[in-house]
C-alpha cells in the first residue's frame, strides 16, 4: 500500500486543512522529573553530539548556563536557580530547558511557510528547515521562547524531539544520556501514569505542592514536567505559569494570515491552492516555482 | 567500594560525605535516585559546599572543610550514648571485646608512644593484650575498661554536640537531625551506605576520615550487608585497577608489599608475613602470602625465579623509605637528585599541589618523557604562558619527549572499576597517525635496553636479562596474552589435597585457591586470578541477569576476587547464618554449606558454628574499631585541623594539626597564616569535566569554558565582588586571576563565634586544549600530604580574595 | 548551497530507504512529507563495545564507526553512546561520556613523536626509532650511573632511584602489569600512580 502524505501528520503550517490523519498513533512525551535531575548537562552534551552541533564555546559569566541561552546550535540548556524559601531554606532548581513540543503549537500556527512546521501524528512538533523562509514568526508564537533564528543560514532552529531517532523506534538523545533518570520517554499515557507516582512520592518527602506541569492551554505538551512546586512555574528560570500563545497569532491566524501570505508571494498562494485541490503527491511545476520563489526570498532576508 | 554501583539502591540512608556523587559519577549515582524512588531512601548530604548533589538530597548539612572527623566522632558518640548499635554485630563481628594492652593511652591529642625526636610514635602499645597461646584477650560483657569499646566510648566522648558545632560550624540542630537519620539503620534489617571520594581523601587526615566513617558502618552492623558498605568512588576508570596490579611504589601486584632494606633475605621478608591467627580458628587468608608471592615470581622471571635464589628475591628493588610516592618524587627532583621521569597519561603539573614547585621540579630534569593521547601541560611545561605558566624556555634544559598513545577506543584490554569489576573493552578504530599503545611504546623501551645490556652489560643486568617475555611478537606482545599472564597457569600437574589432578601442565587456573608455593604456578596478579581460565575471557561476559533485581549481576564480566561481589558478606547472616536482613540475603547458611547470590566471603564448608570471624583477612578474624598499629596518627581517629586553618585546633591547641602528616622542610616556609590568608580554599571537580582531559573536548570546553571560583554572597559583599567579577585568589604559593561565581550555596559557617568563609575552586584549566586558558587551582595548594598515603591536602588550606581588575596576562 | 525542491525530495527518498524509518510515528509517509526526518545516521555503522575512559563507575559504551568493517574502509568513529545492556549504566552517559567523540577527535591529540631539545622553544617531528632509541640510551646511561646494589649497611638493595615513572590511570590492567614486569626490572623504585589526585 502506498502511503498519502498526509496520514501521519496532524497539522502543517500554513496550510488550511488539517490532514486527514487517519492513522492512530501513540502519542508520545518526554518526561523531565525535575525533583531527581542533577544538572549535570549530559542532556546538552548528547544533544550536541547527537545532532552534530557545536555552538560557539562563550565565555563563563556568573552562572553555569553554558551556552548562556538556547541557541541555533543549542536546542536545549539547563537553567539554575538558586531559590530560598520562605524560611530561608536554600533550594538549587534545575530546568532543562527546550521545545515543548505543544499538542496546539502557537510556533505552528504563526508560521506562514507552508509545511515549514509540522506536528506529527505522534505529537512531535518539528521545523522542516527546507521549507523556512526564517521570518521569525514561530519565535513570536511561541509562549515559551524557544525557537531561535540562525545568522548562517536564515532558518529557524529548536530541538527535534530527535525526531530521526524516534522514527527509528529510539528514545531521544538526551533522554537515553540522562544519567537519573530525570528524563524519560514514552507513550503520553504512561509518562503521566509515571508523574503520578512521582508526585505521589514528592509530597510524601514534604513536597505539598508538588505537581505535573502539562499546561492546557496550550493543549498539554509532548515534554512535560515534575515540578516540586507546581503551584509556581515560574520559580523555574521563568516557565510560564499559564503560557499562552500570543494575540498576535490569534489574529495572525483570523485576518492577517491570508493577507500576509498573499503578499508573500502569489505563486505561494497558487502552490498552496493547488495543495488542496489535488494534493502534493506528484511534484508539479507549480509546486518546483513555489519552492524556488521560497529559496530566493530567503536568500533575501 | 565493599559493593556495587547498582547495591546503592538497596540503601535505606545513602550519606554523601567527603564527595559530590551526582556531579563527579553521575551514572552511578542514578542508584541513588533509585533507592529514593523504589526503596523510600533519604539522601543526607554533609558538604561545606551546597552541591548539585545536595540539591535533589532529603537532608543536607554544612560542615567546615578538614573536620569531618569530628563530625563522625560525635555521631559516634551520638549511637553510643543512644545505643543505637547493632548489638549482635557489635558484639561477635567486631573487635569491640578484645582487651588492650595496658601501656595505650591518649592525651593532649597524643596518643602514647610519642617519639618528640623523631617525631612518629613508636606504636608497640596500639595492640591487644595477649593469652599464653598469643591469642587476643577479650571481655565478651564489655566489663573490662581497656576492652576496645569502653576505650572508643572513652576517646569518643570528648566530641558532645556542642563541640562538634564548635569545629564544624555545623549548626546543631542539623549535626541531630543528620544523627538521627544515620542512627535510623542500626537496625538489623536496615542499612546505611557511604559514598564517598577526594572529599574525604584529599586532607593530611584523609586515610583517618574513611577510618571514623568505617567505624560508625562497623558499630551499625552495615558492613558486607545489602545497601550498606563503604563506597570509595574512585576517581579514574583504571585506578582501582592500577593500584590492584601494584603500580605504586611500595606494592606489588595484589597488594603485596615490595621488601625493604630492613629484609635482605626472602626469609626476613616472609617473617613479617606470617599472619599468625590472633584468635583461635581464623582464616586469616594471608598465611596464603608464599603463594602469591611466588606465583608472582615465577610469572616474572619465568624458569629464571627458582627455590634456589629463591625465587629471584634479591632481583626486586628494596625501599630504603617507607614510600617513594609522588610528592617524595617532585621533591627529589626539585632537589636536582633525579634524572629522568616518565609520565605515562599522566599530568603532573595540573594535577600536583603547589605548581610553581612542580614547575620548577620538571625543570631540573634532564629528560622528560610523556606518553598521552593528548597534549598535556606537562609535556609542554617549558613554554612561557604569562602568568598562566611563566617560563624562559632557553633557561631550560629539560631534553622532553612527547609520545603519542591510542586511547580507549583504539584498544582492547580490560579496566576495573570502582565495585572491583574487571571489564573487557574493545577496540573500535585503529591509532591515529603515528600514534602506538603503551604496550608496544613499553615493549619498545624494555627491548632496546635489554639489547643494549645484553651487548653491552651495565649495573645489574640480571633482571633484564632474565624478564620472562616470549609473547608472539615480542615487540607488541597482544592484551590477551598478558590477560592470561595475570591470570596465571600450571607450570606442573597440580593436585589438590585427595591426589587428584585439579590442573594439566600449561592450563590456565580457574582462581587463587589453585595456587602453589612451590613454583608450579604462575600467576602476574593473584586477585585476578579467575579473568582469562580455560573457559575463556571471563572479563568479557555480558550476561546481566541479576537475581532478584538486587544490583549484583554476577555474571556480568569479573569481580575480584574470586567473583565476589560485595566484600564480608559473611556479615550479612547472623551467628547462626541467617541473614539480617531476610528481604535482601545475600548468603545464608543452609546447613552444610553457605549459598545465596553472591560467592560467600567465606569458606563455603565452614559452619557458623565453628566460631570464624567473618573478616577473613584478618589475623582475629574482625573488623577493627581499634586499628592496631595500622595507622600512622594512632588506633583511634583524632581531630586535627588541616595544616593551614583559620582556627586553633579547640581540643588540644598544642598538638594543632597531624602530627605525622607528610612535610618536606623546604614546604613549610610556604605554608601561609589566616592574617594574610583569611579564607578557606576547597578544590573540586565540576560534572561538566573530567580533570584536565575534557577540556580538549569541545562539547565539554562548551558547557564549562572557563576558569571560576564559587564565592559566598556574604563574603561577596564584604569584598565588592559582583557577580561574574573578575577577581585574584591567592595562597602563599601564587595566584589565580578568574571570574566570580557568587553565589548563595556557600555560606559563612558559624565557628566558635567567628565566621568560616569558604572559596571553591574548580580545578579544570590549563594552557593546552579547547577550553579558555587558565591558571589550575593547583598553583595555590599547599605541598603537603595525608600521613598514611601521602595525598595532598587539597581540600582544606588558607586564601585570600580580592576584586581584580581583570587578566594580566 | 544548489538545492531545490525537487532534488531535496529525491535524496530525502533515498536516505528515508536506506535507513529504514518507520517503526514509529512516521510509517512510510508520504515523500514530500517524510522529507522532514533527518535520516537515522548509524544505520550501517560498526558497533564496537567498549567502556568509558573517565570515572571508574565504568559505564558501557557503544562506539559506531564508518564503514561496515570491510578491507577498504578504514574505520573512523562518528558516535559513541551508553550500552543499554550494562548493569551499571543501563545505557545513560554523562556530559563527559556523552561527548567522548571530542576527546577522540581533539584537535590536540599528538599525532607524532615529538622531541624538544634542551633550551628550544619548540616540538620537532621524530620518528619512532629516534624516540625510543634516544629514551633507552639515556635512561641506561643514568641507570648504569646511579644504580644503588647495596646500601651502606652492605644488604642488597638493587634499586634505581634516580629515574622515576608516573603510571597512568586509563590505561588497561594488561598494559599495567607490562609496565610494572619492566620498570621493577629495572630496578626503578619512584614509582606511582594517580590514586590520589
Amino acid at each position: 500500500m502506498t502511503d498519502l502524505q498526509s496520514l501521519d501528520l496532524r497539522r502543517r503550517s500554513a496550510s488550511e486543512d488539517t490532514p486527514p490523519s487517519i492513522r492512530h498513533q501513540p502519542e508520545v512525551a518526554k518526561l523531565i522529573d525535575v525533583s531527581r535531575c542533577i544538572g549535570c548537562k549530559a542532556c546538552q552534551s548528547a544533544c550536541m553530539e547527537w545532532n552534530d552541533l557545536r555552538p560557539e564555546m562563550e565565555e563563563f559569566v556568573g552562572a553555569y548556563e553554558n551556552p548562556h541561552d538556547l541557541n541555533p546550535a543549542a536546542w536545549t540548556i539547563m537553567r539554575f536557580t538558586e531559590w530560598e524559601d520562605e524560611a530561608g531554606n536554600l533550594e538549587w532548581l534545575i530546568r532543562k530547558d527546550g521545545c515543548m513540543h505543544c499538542s496546539d503549537p502557537g510556533c505552528l500556527k504563526a508560521c506562514p511557510s507552508p509545511g515549514a512546521i509540522v506536528q506529527y501524528a505522534n505529537g512531535i512538533v518539528d521545523f522542516i528547515s527546507e521549507n523556512c523562509i526564517g521570518c521569525g514568526y514561530c519565535v513570536k508564537g511561541c509562549p515559551f521562547n524557544i525557537p531561535r533564528i540562525s545568522q548562517a543560514d536564515h532558518k529557524a532552529y529548536k530541538c527535534t524531539l530527535c525526531s530521526d531517532r524516534v522514527a527509528v523506534g529510539q528514545e531521544p538523545a538526551c533522554a537515553k544520556a540522562c544519567p537519573t533518570g530525570a528524563i524519560l520517554f514514552g507513550a503520553k499515557e504512561d509518562m503521566t501514569a509515571w508523574a503520578s507516582e512521582r508526585i505521589d512520592d514528592l509530597r510524601e518527602r514534604g513536597f505539598d505542592k508538588a505537581g505535573l506541569y502539562d499546561p492546557p492551554e496550550v493543549g498539554g505538551t509532548h515534554v512535560m514536567y515534575v515540578l516540586h512546586h507546581a503551584d509556581r512555574p515560574s520559580l523555574y528560570a521563568g516557565l510560564p505559569d499559564k503560557p499562552r500563545i500570543s494575540p498576535f497569532v490569534q489574529i495572525w491566524k483570523s485576518a492577517m494570515k491570508p493577507i500576509a501570505l498573499a503578499g508573500l508571494a502569489f505563486t505561494a498562494m497558487a502552490g498552496f491552492v493547488h495543495w488542496v485541490v489535488a494534493g502534493p503527491n506528484e511534484v508539479q511545476p507549480e509546486d518546483e516555482a513555489k519552492a524556488q520563489d521560497i529559496l530566493k526570498h530567503k536568500d533575501r532576508t | 567500594m565493599t559493593n556495587t554501583w547498582q547495591d546503592i539502591k538497596n540503601a535505606n540512608v545513602v550519606l554523601v560525605m567527603g564527595g559530590n556523587a551526582a556531579e563527579a559519577h553521575p551514572c552511578g549515582f542514578k542508584w541513588v535516585i533509585e533507592a529514593k524512588i523504589h526503596n523510600k531512601a533519604k539522601l543526607v548530604v554533609v558538604d561545606p559546599r551546597f552541591t548539585r548533589t545536595a540539591s535533589v538530597a532529603d537532608y543536607y548539612a554544612p560542615i567546615r572543610p578538614g573536620t569531618d572527623i569530628a563530625f563522625l566522632s560525635g555521631v559516634m558518640r551520638y549511637l553510643l550514648e543512644k545505643d543505637a548499635v547493632h548489638h549482635d554485630y557489635v558484639r561477635n563481628y567486631t573487635n569491640a571485646s578484645l582487651i588492650v594492652k595496658g601501656g595505650f593511652g591518649f592525651q593532649d591529642g597524643l596518643f602514647s608512644g610519642w617519639n618528640d625526636g623523631k617525631h612518629d610514635y613508636d606504636r608497640a602499645s596500639w595492640d591487644y593484650e595477649l593469652d599464653e597461646d598469643g591469642h587476643a584477650k577479650s571481655d565478651p560483657t564489655f566489663q573490662h575498661p581497656r576492652c576496645v569499646l569502653n576505650l572508643l566510648k572513652q576517646h569518643v566522648s570528648r566530641y558532645t554536640p556542642d563541640v562538634v558545632t564548635r569545629i564544624c560550624g555545623t549548626p546543631k540542630d542539623k549535626f541531630l537531625k543528620v544523627c538521627e537519620l544515620i542512627a535510623s539503620t542500626a537496625a538489623p534489617d536496615k542499612a546505611l551506605t557511604s559514598l564517598f571520594a577526594l572529599g574525604w581523601t584529599q586532607h593530611t587526615v584523609g586515610s583517618q576520615n574513611i577510618r571514623s566513617m568505617a567505624m560508625v558502618q562497623l558499630l551499625l552492623g552495615n558492613i558486607g550487608v545489602a545497601g550498606g558498605g563503604m563506597n570509595a568512588l574512585r576517581g579514574h576508570s583504571n585506578i582501582q585497577g592500577l593500584t590492584d596490579v601494584g603500580l605504586l611504589s611500595n606494592l606489588m601486584p595484589g597488594y603485596l608489599a615490595m621488601p625493604k632494606d630492613a629484609e635482605p633475605t626472602f626469609a626476613d621478608y616472609m617473617k613479617t608475613r606470617q599472619f599468625k591467627a590472633l584468635r583461635p580458628d581464623q582464616v586469616s587468608y594471608w598465611k596464603n602470602y608464599r603463594k602469591f608471592f611466588v606465583s608472582l615470581q615465577k610469572s616474572v622471571y619465568g624458569a629464571s625465579a627458582t627455590a634456589d635464589n629463591d625465587w629471584a628475591y634479591d632481583w626486586l628493588p628494596k625501599l630504603d623509605v617507607p614510600i617513594y610516592d609522588v610528592l617524595r618524587a617532585f621533591e627529589a627532583m626539585n632537589s636536582g637528585k633525579m634524572t629522568g621521569y616518565i609520565c605515562q597519561g599522566f599530568n603532573p603539573l595540573q594535577s600536583f599541589p603547589n605548581k610553581a614547585k612542580i614547575r620548577s621540579a620538571l625543570g631540573k630534569l634532564k629528560w622528560l618523557a610523556v606518553m598521552d593521547p593528548l597534549e598535556t601541560e606537562t609535556a609542554n611545561f617549558w613554554q612561557n604562558h604569562g602568568d598562566k605558566n611563566p617560563s624562559d624556555p632557553s633557561k631550560i634544559d629539560t631534553e622532553v619527549f612527547m609520545l603519542p598513545t591510542t586511547c580507549f577506543a583504539e584498544e582492547d584490554g580490560s579496566l576495573t572499576n570502582s565495585a572491583r569489576w574487571v571489564q573487557w573493552h574493545w577496540k573500535a578504530a585503529d591509532a591515529p597517525y603515528e600514534a602506538r599503545s603503551d604496550i608496544e611504546i613499553m615493549s619498545g623501551l624494555f627491548r632496546r635496553m635489554q639489547a643494549m645490556y645484553r651487548q653491552h652489560g651495565g649495573a645489574f643486568p640480571d633482571p633484564i636479562l632474565n624478564l620472562n617475555w616470549s609473547y608472539l611478537n615480542n615487540d607488541s606482545p597482544t592484551p590477551e596474552e598478558l590477560a592470561k599472564e595475570i591470570n596465571g597457569r600450571a607450570l606442573a600437574d597440580v593436585k589438590d589435597a585427595s591426589g587428584a589432578t585439579v590442573l594439566r601442565k600449561g592450563q590456565l587456573l580457574d582462581g587463587f585457591a589453585q595456587l602453589r608455593d612451590d613454583g608450579t604456578t604462575t600467576s602476574g596478579c593473584w586477585i585476578y586470578s579467575g579473568v582469562w581460565t580455560e573457559h575463556g575471557n571471563i572479563m568479557g561476559r555480558r550476561d546481566a541477569t541479576d537475581p532478584r533485581e538486587q544490583g549484583l549481576a554476577q555474571n556480568w564480566a569479573f569481580a575480584w576476587p574470586a567473583n565476589r561481589r560485595i566484600l564480608y558478606n559473611r556479615a550479612s547472616a547472623d551467628l547462626e547464618g541467617k541473614p539480617f536482613n531476610p528481604n535482601k540475603p545475600l548468603i545464608s547458611w543452609n546447613g552444610s554449606k553457605w549459598e545465596g547470590i553472591d560467592v560467600p566471603d567465606f569458606v563455603p564448608t565452614t559452619s557458623p558454628s565453628a566460631g570464624v570471624g567473618p573478616f577473613i583477612m584478618q589475623a582475629e578474624g574482625l573488623a577493627r574499631l581499634f586499628a592496631r598499629d595500622q595507622m600512622r596518627e594512632g588506633p583511634f581517629p583524632e581531630h586535627y585541623e588541616p595544616m593551614e586553618s583559620p582556627f586553633p585546633n579547640f581540643l588540644h591547641p598544642k598538638v594543632a594539626t597531624n602530627p605525622v602528616a607528610r612535610v618536606f622542610d623546604s614546604d613549610r616556609a610556604q605554608f601561609g597564616t589566616a592574617d594574610k590568608f583569611p579564607y578557606v580554599g576547597t578544590t573540586y571537580r565540576l560534572t561538566e569535566h573530567f580533570h584536565y582531559w575534557t577540556k580538549h573536548a569541545r562539547i565539554n570546553a562548551i558547557l564549562q569554558p572557563e576558569e571560576f571560583v564559587e564565592v559566598g554572597e556574604v563574603l561577596a559583599r564584604e569584598k565588592g565582588i559582583g557577580q561574574g567579577d573578575w577577581v585574584r585568589v591567592s595562597s602563599n604559593r601564587g595566584a589565580v586571576v578568574c571570574k566570580a561565581y557568587v553565589t548563595k550555596r556557600l555560606k559563612p559557617m558559624d565557628v566558635d563565634g567567628k565566621p568560616c568563609h569558604v572559596i571553591g575552586l574548580p580545578i579544570h584549566w590549563g594552557f593546552t586544549g579547547a577550553a579558555r586558558k587558565g591558571f589550575g587551582a593547583n598553583t595555590l595548594t599547599p605541598f603537603v600530604g595525608d600521613a598514611n598515603s601521602e595525598t595532598p591536602e587539597f581540600k582544606a588550606f588558607l586564601v585570600n580574595i580580592e576584586k581584580a581588575a581583570g587578566p594580566v596576562a | 548551497m544548489e538545492l531545490n525542491r525537487r532534488s531535496f525530495i529525491r535524496m530525502s527518498g533515498a536516505a528515508l530507504a536506506a535507513s529504514s524509518i518507520g517503526a514509529l510515528g512516521f510509517g512510510a509517509s508520504g515523500e514530500a512529507l517524510a522529507a522532514s526526518v533527518r535520516p537515522f545516521k548509524l544505520t550501517r555503522t560498526a558497533e564496537t563495545r567498549n567502556t568509558c575512559t573517565y570515572c571508574s563507575v565504568a559505564c558501557g559504551i557503544l562506539i559506531y564507526t564508518l564503514g561496515d568493517r570491510a578491507k577498504n574502509a578504514k574505520p573512523s568513529v562518528v558516535h559513541i553512546e551508553g550500552d543499554p545492556d550494562h548493569p551499571v549504566n543501563r545505557g545513560t552517559l554523562c556530559p563527559k561520556g556523552a561527548a567522548l567523540l571530542d576527546v577522540v577527535h581533539a584537535p590536540t591529540r599528538v599525532k607524532y613523536p615529538m622531541h624538544r631539545a634542551p633550551g628550544s622553544n619548540e616540538f620537532k617531528r621524530v620518528s619512532w626509532d629516534f624516540a625510543l632509541d634516544r629514551l633507552a640510551t639515556l635512561m641506561k646511561q643514568d641507570r648504569d650511573a646511579n644504580f644503588v646494589t647495596r646500601n651502606a649497611a652492605g644488604t642488597t638493595v638493587n634499586r634505581w632511584t634516580t629515574t622515576g615513572m608516573l603510571a597512568a590511570s586509563a590505561s588497561s590492567n594488561e598494559t599495567a602489569f607490562l609496565t610494572w614486569k619492566i620498570v621493577r626490572s629495572f630496578g626503578m623504585v619512584v614509582f606511582d600512580n594517580q590514586a590520589r589526585v
